[in-house]
Formats: C-alpha cells, sequence, structure tokens
C-alpha cells in the first residue's frame, strides 16, 4: 500500500509533465489537423532554455533556498517567452506557407522541423548530457512506516502545484475570454469563423504560442525533477504526450491533462511493478491499442467519415 | 533565365524602406530567438560543472545572415509583383519533356548505374574509387531501394507509415541471426529475410486497417519503435546494444571474397583487393534496387496495383465499387515489407555488424522524406530524392577544404542532419507535392490525359 501511494506521487508528478506537452499537442490538431511532430524537441528546446536562464539567474541571485525559488520563477517566464517565440517563428516559417496544401505537407515540414531543432541544438550546446546541481531536494514524510515511509518531495510539491495553477489559468482563457472563443471557433469550422471575422491566421499563432508557453513549463518542471537535459530527450517524451493526447481524446483539454496523468501513472506503476526495461514498450503499446480499439479516446467526439 | 529579376536589382519602384523593414523584424525575431540558446554555449568544465561561455560573434552572424538573405528576399519578390515571371530552376516545361522521354532516360541512367564502378575506378584510381563506390554507390542505392519500397505502401496505397524501418530491422536480424547461428547461405536467407518482413508487415498491418491518416502514421511509429526497443532489451535474443558482429560476408556464388587461396581473386586469377568485394555489392543491391522498380512497374498494371491507386485516391469509393480495402492495404503493406527485408539483409551482410542504433526512427523519417520529397508515387522522384537526400549529406564528408576557412574545429558532418531536416522543410514549401509532382494514373475509362497530383489529390482526378 505505501508503495502504491508513493508510486501515485511519483506518477503524478510525471503525469503533470505529459498532460503540459500533451496540451500543445491536442491544440494545435483540433485547429489545424496537424500532429505537429515538432512538439516534443519544442519542449526539450525550453529546457534547454531554461538551463542556461537558471544557471544566468542564479548566478546573479546565489543558491540559497529561497532564492532558488525566485530564480525558477523568473526562469519559468523567460523561458515561456523565449519558447513561444520559438514556435511562433515555426509556425510562421515552416506550416503556415503549407497551410490548404495537401494532407502529408505539413506532416512532412514537420518531421523536418523536429530533426532541425534537435540537430541544432545538438550543434550549439554540444552532444553531451547537461545536469545542474540537484534543486529543492528535502522532502515531506507523509506516512512514516518501519520499512518504506511514503515522501513527497519540495519539487513534486511544486510540479504539481504549478501544473495546476497554470492549468486553470489556461482553462480560464480557453472558456471564457474572446481570445478562447476565437480558438474553439476556428477548431469547430475555419472557414466559417473566417466569414464571421476572426483572423484565423492570427488565432492560429497564438495556438502555438500558447502550446510552446505549457511546453516551457514542462520544459521547466522536467529540469527541476531531473536535473539532466540532453538534445535527445524530446522525442520519447514527445511520443508520450501525444499518446496522453490520443488516449484523453485529441483535440479535447480536459482529456489530454487526463491521458497525461493516465500515461505517467501507467509508466510508473509499471516500472514498479514489473521490468523498467519495457516501460517505453509499454506506453507504445498503450498508444497502439488506444488507436486501434477507441481511436476517439476517452472524452474526445467521434470522427465522423463525410462522403 | 534573362527574366530572372536578381539580375537587374536597379529595376525601377522597388520600396527599399519596406523591405529594410521586413528585414529588420526579421534580424530582431533572429536575435530573439538566438538570444538563450546560441548566445550562451554550455560547457562542462575540469570540476564536472556546467559553465557558460558567451558567445555574441556567433549571434551576430546569424542576425546578419538573416538581415541580408530577407531584405534579398523581399526585394525579389518585389520585382515578381511587378510581373515578372517568377525565377524558375527548371525551364518551363522540364519535366513534361523528361516524361515523354522517360525511356531514353531511364535507359541513359541505367547504363550509367552499370558503367559506375568502371567510372569511379577510371576517375579516382584503385585507391580512391572504393569510396566512391561504397558511400555514394552502395549508400544511395540501399536508400533508392528502401525508398521505392515504402512508396509501394506510401505512394501508390496512400497508407502512410513512419515505421518502415522496423521491417529494415526485421530483415537484417533475420540475415545476421539465421547466417550466423545456422550458417545458412545469403543467397538462401535473402529471400527468407523477405519472407519474414512481410510476414511481420502482414502481421502488423492488421491492427491499422481501419485507422487511416495521421493515426496510421502514429500507429506505425509506435510499431517501429517497439521493435527496436525489443532488440535493445531482449538481450539472449538479439545481443542488446552491442547488436550482432562478425555476420558472414556474401560470396560469390560460394567463391568467398578473401586473400585466401580459394578466394575470389585467386580463383580468378587477379590479383586481391577489397575492391572486387564492394563492387559485387554495388552490383548486388543494384539488382535488387532494380527487381523493386520493376515489381512495381508491373504491379501497377495488375488488378491489385490498380486497386492500391483506387484506395489512395478515395477509400470510400474503393470500398462501394467491392474492392476488398482488407486484403488490398495488407498486400501493399506486405510487399512493401518485403522489399524493406531485402534491403535490411543485404545491410547486414554488407555491414557485417549491426546493432539496434541502426534503425531508429529517423530513418524511418529519411525514408518516408525520399519518398514524399521525390513526388508520392513516382520512381524517378524517389531515386532523385534519394541521390539528393543521401548523397548530398554523404559530400558534407568530403568537405575538408572548409576546415582551412573555418579553422580546425570545424566539423562539416556535424551539420549533416541539421541541413537535412532544413531541406525537408525547404522542399517542402518550395514544392509541397514533391520533385516530380505529376502523377500519371495508370489506369483511364476513356482518352489517355495528363492530369497533375494537385487535382487528384483534392479530388478534381
Amino acid at each position: 500500500m505505501e508503495v502504491f501511494l508513493q508510486q501515485l506521487i511519483n506518477g503524478l508528478t510525471l503525469g503533470s509533465i505529459y498532460g503540459l506537452i500533451a496540451i500543445g499537442y491536442t491544440m494545435v490538431f483540433g485547429i489545424i489537423g496537424m500532429v505537429n511532430f515538432a512538439h516534443g524537441d519544442i519542449f526539450m528546446l525550453s529546457a534547454f532554455i531554461a538551463l542556461i536562464f537558471f544557471m544566468l539567474v542564479t548566478a546573479v541571485l546565489g543558491t540559497s533556498a529561497g532564492m532558488v525559488m525566485l530564480a525558477l520563477v523568473i526562469v519559468l517566464g523567460l523561458a515561456m517567452f523565449f519558447t513561444s517565440l520559438w514556435n511562433w517563428t515555426i509556425e510562421r516559417v515552416a506550416y503556415r506557407p503549407l497551410r490548404g496544401s495537401f494532407r502529408l505537407a505539413p506532416l512532412i515540414s514537420a518531421i523536418g522541423m523536429s530533426i532541425f531543432l534537435m540537430n541544432f541544438v545538438q550543434v550549439v550546446q554540444g552532444p553531451r548530457n547537461k545536469s545542474i546541481p540537484p534543486l529543492l531536494n528535502k522532502s515531506i514524510t507523509l506516512i512514516e512506516s518501519t520499512t518504506y515511509s511514503v515522501q513527497i518531495s519540495y519539487k513534486q510539491i511544486v510540479i504539481i502545484l504549478t501544473t495546476a495553477v497554470l492549468l486553470a489559468a489556461f482553462w480560464y482563457i480557453v472558456q471564457k475570454t474572446p481570445l478562447g472563443r476565437a480558438q474553439r471557433a476556428c477548431e469547430q469550422d475555419r472557414k466559417m469563423a473566417a466569414l464571421l471575422g476572426i483572423d484565423v491566421d492570427r488565432t492560429i499563432s497564438i495556438t502555438f504560442i500558447m502550446g510552446a508557453a505549457l511546453a516551457a513549463v514542462a520544459g521547466v518542471m522536467y529540469l527541476v525533477l531531473y536535473g539532466v537535459v540532453n538534445f535527445s530527450d524530446g522525442f520519447v517524451p514527445g511520443v508520450k504526450a501525444f499518446t496522453a493526447a490520443v488516449l484523453g481524446g485529441i483535440g479535447s483539454l480536459p482529456g489530454a491533462v487526463i491521458g497525461g496523468l493516465l500515461i505517467g501513472l501507467i509508466e510508473v506503476m509499471w516500472s514498479a511493478y514489473f521490468t523498467i526495461d519495457y516501460k517505453d514498450v509499454a506506453a507504445f503499446c498503450i498508444l497502439a491499442i488506444v488507436l486501434v480499439f477507441m481511436p476517439s479516446g476517452l472524452l474526445g467526439r467521434p470522427e465522423v467519415e463525410k462522403v | 533565365m534573362a527574366s530572372n529579376p536578381t539580375a537587374n536589382p536597379a529595376a525601377p519602384g522597388r520600396d527599399l524602406k519596406a523591405a529594410f523593414k521586413e528585414a529588420g523584424f526579421a534580424a530582431f525575431v533572429t536575435l530573439g530567438l538566438c538570444i538563450p540558446i546560441i548566445a550562451w554555449g554550455t560547457r562542462q568544465n575540469m570540476d564536472n560543472v556546467l559553465v557558460l561561455d558567451p558567445r555574441w560573434d556567433a549571434v551576430a552572424w546569424a542576425v546578419g545572415i538573416v538581415f541580408v538573405g530577407r531584405f534579398l528576399m523581399t526585394l525579389r519578390k518585389q520585382g515578381q509583383h511587378e510581373g515578372k515571371a517568377a525565377v524558375r530552376i527548371l525551364p518551363h516545361g522540364t519535366i513534361a519533356f523528361f516524361q515523354r522521354h522517360s525511356r531514353v532516360f531511364s535507359l541513359f541512367g541505367l547504363g550509367f548505374l552499370v558503367t559506375f564502378p568502371a567510372i569511379a575506378i577510371g576517375l579516382a584510381g584503385w585507391g580512391g574509387a572504393l569510396k566512391w563506390i561504397d558511400n555514394f554507390g552502395i549508400q544511395i542505392l540501399i536508400y533508392v531501394m528502401l525508398g521505392w519500397g515504402l512508396n509501394i505502401v506510401v505512394g501508390l496505397a496512400g497508407l502512410l507509415d513512419l515505421g518502415y524501418v522496423a521491417f529494415y530491422a526485421v530483415g537484417a536480424y533475420s540475415y545476421a541471426l539465421l547466417a550466423k547461428n545456422f550458417g545458412l547461405s545469403f543467397w538462401l536467407l535473402l529471400p527468407l529475410a523477405g519472407i519474414l518482413a512481410a510476414f511481420w508487415g502482414m502481421l502488423l498491418g492488421f491492427p491499422v486497417l481501419r485507422l487511416r491518416g495521421d493515426y496510421l502514421a502514429i500507429v506505425t511509429l509506435a510499431f517501429g519503435e517497439i521493435i527496436r526497443l525489443v532488440l535493445i532489451n531482449w538481450t539472449e535474443f538479439s545481443n542488446g546494444y552491442a547488436g550482432i558482429s562478425g555476420i558472414p560476408r556474401p560470396t560469390f556464388f560460394g567463391i568467398p571474397f578473401t586473400a585466401a587461396d580459394n578466394g575470389f581473386a585467386a580463383v580468378f586469377g587477379l590479383e586481391f583487393s577489397p575492391l572486387y568485394r564492394t563492387i559485387f555489392l554495388y552490383y548486388l543491391i543494384l539488382c535488387l534496387a532494380l527487381l523493386t522498380a520493376f515489381v512495381t512497374l508491373r504491379l501497377r498494371r495488375l488488378p491489385v496495383g490498380r486497386a492500391w491507386e483506387a484506395l489512395r485516391e478515395d477509400e470510400i469509393a474503393c470500398r462501394s465499387l467491392g474492392i476488398n480495402t482488407t486484403n488490398t492495404k495488407l498486400t501493399a503493406f506486405s510487399i512493401g515489407a518485403m522489399f524493406g527485408g531485402f534491403a535490411g539483409a543485404f545491410f547486414s551482410a554488407r555491414q557485417g555488424f549491426i546493432s539496434p542504433e541502426s534503425f531508429v526512427f529517423m530513418e524511418s523519417a529519411v525514408i518516408l522524406a525520399i519518398v514524399v520529397l521525390g513526388g508520392m508515387g513516382s520512381l524517378w522522384g524517389c531515386a532523385i530524392a534519394a541521390i539528393a537526400m543521401i548523397g548530398g549529406t554523404e559530400l558534407l564528408r568530403e568537405l575538408e577544404w572548409m576546415k582551412q576557412i573555418f579553422g580546425n574545429d570545424f566539423d562539416p558532418t556535424k551539420y549533416r542532419m541539421l541541413i537535412f531536416g532544413f531541406a525537408m522543410v525547404v522542399i517542402m514549401i518550395w514544392k509541397p507535392r514533391g520533385l516530380i509532382s505529376t502523377r500519371e494514373p495508370t489506369a483511364f475509362l476513356k482518352e489517355k490525359k495528363k492530369i497533375s497530383a494537385d487535382m487528384v489529390q483534392e479530388g478534381h482526378g
């Protein structure tokens, strides 16, 4: 039981990160019907940006516990801004010219962009793992037991809380603001939205910016959790987040979060109770099974085939 | 190229101020992009602590290049708005000309391929030819063959497959394990590897029959990754990350390419040279690739090939006309996989060593890029794309002279995949339907008319 509780906490932490990335996938898919293949690499890039800013900021502020928290807040803002700029540029350069082109063109362009980003980071930052000293190492013991005590570390609390707060803010934007309304309109019918005076191109740009901002949050959290980044770290979390988006029902925002949490839990439980070697295989299998047997996911609308 | 607007930059009506503004904006954005990731490099110092190296000179270069590039591009675009013809790399009608005389060009191309080793030896000598035949000839032909194999699935049947490398891996491991553990010969295992890969193609094809488009792509990606991860983790079977080494090399119908008395050189009374094996492998992969092309061309004339093309154009119409879409999809998957298996068996025989590292997702992406960039369904397009993408990246290895300009730390191979990814994006934007984008449906109802792939894709065909 204690083991299960501990894994539940670990799974929720990991799942928050997947959920944040998954939202980027699900929003872009919802609005332009494209799998943004480069999104995982945007996440990786954001982790690198966060790493560099973190080093710069802590060089000024020092590394006492309070200052580290302050530094993290600053880094979070900076990483969100610069990652959004990257994704905005990518959408502008690589995807917008292909809008209205045939179905495969944006996907191929996105794969090209993914390869480009990964190798770009490898060239400019080097192929080796980049690590920072561990942050927020203290933890709270929740259940004390002679054999196994359940702990929740400060960084897990930070990750889960930040994710929850940002998701709430994000939810408010999508549901309550004119911007979110425009987004949902474009999702339902782009042509009609354009006829009603919505600037579709601008809305799509903003969607990419929001997706990147959340990916940047995930990137910062990833850095806090593991303390290590590598240029190739984007692919597997990217695929898992996509799995989460599909599992929750692609196009559905709460679905992406639920899917992310589920994937995180499944991965952690699998590693705890079965073998850690095959944890990625498990994630990929879930992806295949969900797509084959319930393509509309948990909360998605079933796709109607129009003739 | 008289209509090239960059040839007369002093044309009237250019709005320099607007171009300046545009370029300034682009440069500003570039500065923003560069600030975190280029301006500071991370490096482990002697105490294994990460330190930052400022690199503002690189940022300045990037911003400057983008500014100038954007400025020139805007000026060029303005020239086009004045009613001048766009710059064409190929004069109008070139592709149609090539297609009309495709038989002549095919024969010419074939002649070049057959004589390529002789040309390479003639130009580079015995020592230098090895590199050209191996790195360029064989390497490109492997990708041409993989491209043509995937072309059956993606180009003809319209099923987007992102896990093609799985079948390549199945073929490679089949040959490696069976040849090493049971000592079977290459010529027996080549068809066997193909059959095994086809079997796997069918096995993986079954569950994904109901999916289409992007979902199909993602599930095939998942399958490709699952096979690779199993190869990594199931060490008793595949030796994991370490891979399999000492794979028997193919023989010339029983005569090995060794320096021994019963070796190829000794039997034919020649002086021993490692080049013979390379030349043999070159012709082997050439034959395999041509077999793929031949089978593809013939299959397109068979009912199954026509069913593939019909499936690609419209699945619902296809089903309502009584075509069994299940069988059609499965045959496409398994035949495409079979050629992947052949290529895999050849690959492991050529390398003598394989590991899961050779079968990463990137390979699938590269093969798919070749098919799509070449113009889906076009054999010529695939071949040209493979030569451009693989040959181009291989050429980067030859750019030693660039060290003299950029200093000794400059390593052009580092930029190989970077340029590859960038080229994928650029080609897609420049020609979204691939390099050779006119596609000729094989079957017509009444008259034979040329139809562009654009029309077919959008449902006007």
